[in-house]
């Protein structure tokens, strides 16, 4: 994929992911969510992954974001007023997430396979449904079937908390 | 060639012990008779090896570690051991049947005969011992069954405190007795006393060594023999029954002590320093036993401070290197000493147990044959020619009069003074007025009871003449001063018994109070005062420790120190869910330094 | 060209953008999506080296893949749970501010 549009697209993810943390507004961080996850699903396709940039934008940005919206509306939040920055907690915070910014960085750039190209494959269109559904129901039949019960699990734990108490 | 008869000698007491502790303690008679028999026995295969010369005993070997530590159980028989083995025995037999008549109403009867044939067979173990380990065995084994038997009447309070005492003071003695036993084997390689002996001269190039080694052992023989310091026991010990300080603390175990010492001469002479010791502990305790018995008013008493005083004179002549003077003392000491008690005894018995001489006086009359008995053996035990003890005790203080002048003053004034608590015994108790009811209501004693003293007391007279103890003895040969010393001895005994005859004739109570002496110079003060502060020293050393370094310390200390990190961790749970990521994010940024940039 | 350092590089900083949000933010339900952007930079590197990994059949391994999608099912449900957990604390403390629930300190 051409640079300029890898970057075009990781831009984007990056912006809104910050806009993200920085918006007072929830809807409007919700709605820069979806924009990140638009952004990443782009990116995944650059990676030739078809099959997870689908599934990211079906279930993230379909799915959950959705959900998001639903519970900001139900609770009607709405934007924080803001009260007193405490400077020393924002500082340590800030402080300890650019230090770890940092090490990745660092790290990075001494992982000498991360300045490879990436290798090239032969075909341009790859079907990597059916691939991934093999691996699936082949290899990972057992956590997949795992993973369906952890859902329905989820799913009861979820109706159980949001049940009104009888008063 | 061996012979059966030194075991027969030696265990057959101890089976007596065995069969009467485990199966006749309930029929007095028996348990008296088999003891009585067993000792018969022992004293008859004495006299039977006494006979015989050149006779040896099939000996085993106990311990045997790779040869370097060999315990054998084995026999010394030579001249000096068959006299002391016929001597222990005999005068042994004597008591037995003593005790028949004096223990007739007790009810712990079987008791006391079990434990005097264990005794026996202890004392013989020490006779015939030929080797320091088996010495020190029989030693230990003396000094129990004699606790036992002091404490024979054990629910009496004065009985029981005795009887610990006798225990633990002797127990010190033992100590010392035991470490010089092993600085012994460690310098010579051996506990033999064949082995050893000859190899004494190799230990010339270490004086303090030998020393040291021959004074630990003699301390043994300063606990057993109640020798100053060690001395506070032997009274007290008179709260036995009277055949038991009869027999133990007159005749036998103490008299072992000399015989111990004689054994291991060759030990103490090595060193002149610790003869010079000897010879001076000795003397001082005779001087000083001497002078407490003049102020002492329980008959039993005045007798163990007189043994006291005789065993001094006995381990003078140790310690003057004359082991022939100290036997002849110890043989004619046994016969006189041990009449006297019986006689006591009989006075006691035959007063319904009333020991305080203030209330006996002109049992002369009363009480004939003890009366008789009693002088003869008083006079022996103030050297009264021509009794016995006038021979041994002048050999001992000729030879101090040629070895150490002062040793012999001082002997000499003993001498003067045991004339003068005998006499004063003998006019208080059988002249002049009866002064008390069970004085005047009493009567001579049984013939099992008289029967001995007459035996004793013939013994007594005679025991010191060569013709009788040459046979049984080396004797001490008398050399310059042949009739000197004998004169000066002859006129201290005159002195000291008109003194006691002017003073105490025709008196109702004591004129002469020196309380320091009444109080015998206050040792059983002062070391009830020096255990007292040690154990108060010790008390409070525990109890600071206790309080401050286990309680505070540990204890207080490990609490509250767990409090206080438990205080100090707390401050971390602080509700607040950023803060936890924020931790979260400092844990993973240490981990990722250390892991990759280290 | 695009090498695999820069997915990595734009991944990282996805990740620490969603940890400063879940430090910073007082609101819960942004900090829930923060948490979501964290678990998105993973899946972005995780694919990234899914391609980069080819095998001798010359596909990109499809184990990674596999656990990319499985990371995306669970991230749903917590998700899920979480917001009900969200809509419960509202109703009894009438709030979302994250430091109005810390009764469980000492």
């Amino acid at each position: 994929m051409s640079p300029f549009l890898f970057w075009i697209f990781a831009l984007l993810t990056l912006i809104f992911g910050a806009a993200v943390v920085i918006n007072r507004n929830p809807v409007a961080s919700a709605l820069s969510l979806v924009a990140s996850f638009l952004g990443l699903a782009a990116l995944f396709m650059s990676l030739n992954a078809y099959f997870i940039g689908i599934i990211q934008v079906l279930v993230y940005a379909g799915a959950v974001m959705v959900l998001f919206l639903f519970i900001i509306m139900l609770l009607d939040l709405r934007a924080e007023e803001g009260r007193q920055i405490n400077w020393l907690t924002t500082a340590g915070g800030l402080a300890v997430a650019l230090i770890l910014l940092g090490q990745i960085f660092s790290v990075v750039r001494h992982f000498a396979i991360a300045h490879k190209r990436f290798p090239p494959l032969p075909e341009s269109t790859i079907d990597d449904v059916r691939n991934i559904g093999a691996a699936l129901f082949g290899n990972y039949n057992l956590p997949f079937q795992i993973v369906g019960v952890l859902v329905l699990v989820a799913t009861i734990g979820v109706v159980l908390l949001s049940k009104r108490q009888p008063r | 060639m061996n012979s059966i008869l030194p075991w027969i000698i030696l265990l057959t007491p101890l089976s007596s012990a065995v069969v009467i502790t485990f199966f006749t303690l309930r029929w007095k008679a028996v348990s008296s008779f088999i003891s009585i028999a067993a000792v018969l026995v022992s004293f008859t295969c004495s006299c039977l090896i006494f006979t015989q010369s050149g006779i040896t005993a099939a000996e085993f070997n106990w311990i045997d570690i790779a040869g370097a530590f060999k315990v054998p159980l084995g026999f010394t028989l030579d001249q000096l051991s068959k006299t002391m083995l016929v001597l222990v025995s005999g005068v042994g037999a004597t008591i037995h049947i003593y005790s028949l008549g004096y223990m007739r109403n007790d009810e712990g009867k079987s008791r006391y005969f079990a434990a005097l044939s264990l005794f026996m067979f202890a004392m013989l173990g020490i006779v015939v011992a030929n080797n320091f380990v088996m010495l020190f065995i029989f030693w230990e084994l003396v000094g129990f069954t004699s606790y036992v038997l002091i404490g024979h009447w054990f629910y009496r309070d004065a009985a029981a405190a005795a009887a610990n005492k006798a225990f633990i003071t002797t127990r010190i003695g033992d100590f010392g007795f035991m470490i010089g036993i092993l600085m012994i084997w460690m310098a010579t390689g051996s506990i033999v006393f064949s082995e050893v002996a000859p190899r004494m001269p190799g230990l010339a190039g270490h004086p303090a060594f030998v020393t040291i080694a021959a004074l630990l052992v003699f301390c043994g023989a300063v606990g057993k023999s109640a020798q100053f310091p060690l001395h506070v026991w032997l009274p007290d010990a008179m709260e036995g029954p009277t055949p038991i300080s009869a027999f133990i603390h007159a005749a036998t175990m103490v008299a072992a002590v000399v015989y111990m010492l004689v054994r291991v001469a060759f030990v103490i002479q090595a060193s002149q320093t610790a003869l010079l010791v000897v010879a001076w502990i000795g003397t001082i305790t005779a001087a000083m036993a001497a002078l407490i018995a003049t102020q002492q008013n329980d008959i039993k008493r005045i007798l163990a401070y007189s043994t006291l005083s005789q065993l001094g004179y006995m381990v003078m002549a140790v310690g003057l290197a004359s082991n022939d003077a100290a036997m002849f003392h110890l043989f004619t000491h046994a016969f006189f000493k041990a009449l006297l008690f019986l006689g006591a005894g009989s006075i006691i018995v035959m007063l319904h147990h009333e020991q305080n001489i203030w209330k006996m006086g002109g049992l002369a009359r009363k009480l004939p044959i003890t009366f008789i008995t009693f002088t003869i053996g008083a006079l022996a035990l103030i050297g009264c020619p021509p009794f016995s003890g006038f021979f041994s005790k002048d050999a001992i203080l000729a030879l101090a009069y040629e070895r150490n002048t002062p040793i012999f003053i001082v002997g000499l004034l003993t001498a003067l003074l045991t004339a003068f608590y005998v006499v004063r015994l003998l006019v208080i108790v059988f002249f002049g007025d009866t002064r008390s009811d069970v004085a005047r209501q009493s009567k001579e004693s049984p013939l099992v009871m008289t029967g001995p003293l007459i035996v004793l007391a013939i013994l007594a007279a005679l025991g010191g003449f060569g013709f009788f103890a040459r046979n049984f003895l080396t004797l001490p040969t008398e050399t310059g001063g042949v009739l000197f010393v004998p004169a000066l001895a002859f006129g201290a005994v005159i002195v000291g018994s008109g003194l006691a005859i002017a003073i105490y004739r025709n008196r109702t109570g004591d004129p002469i109070d020196v309380e320091i002496l009444r109080h015998k110079f206050y040792f059983d003060e002062f070391y009830a005062w020096l255990i007292n502060w040690t154990q108060e020293l010790l008390a409070r050393v525990s109890a600071f420790f206790d309080r401050w370094i286990i309680d505070t310390a540990a204890v207080d200390g490990s609490s509250r120190g767990t409090w206080g990190i438990g205080a100090l961790l707390r401050l971390i749970q602080i509700g607040n869910l950023q803060a936890y990521a924020f931790l979260f994010g400092l844990g993973v940024v240490a981990i990722i330094y250390f892991a990759v940039f280290r | 060209m695009i090498t695999l350092g820069d997915y990595l590089i734009v991944s990282g900083i996805l990740f620490v953008i969603g940890f400063a949000g879940v430090l910073l933010r007082r609101n819960l339900i942004i900090i829930l999506m923060a948490l979501e952007l964290m678990l998105n930079a993973a899946n972005l590197s995780l694919v990234a080296f899914s391609r980069f990994r080819v095998g001798p059949a010359g596909l990109p391994d499809y184990n990674v893949q596999v656990f990319v999608f499985f990371i995306i099912t669970v991230a749903a449900a917590e998700v899920a749970v979480g917001l009900a957990i969200i809509v419960a604390l509202y109703r009894t403390r009438q709030t979302t501010d994250v430091n109005d629930i810390s009764s469980l300190k000492f």
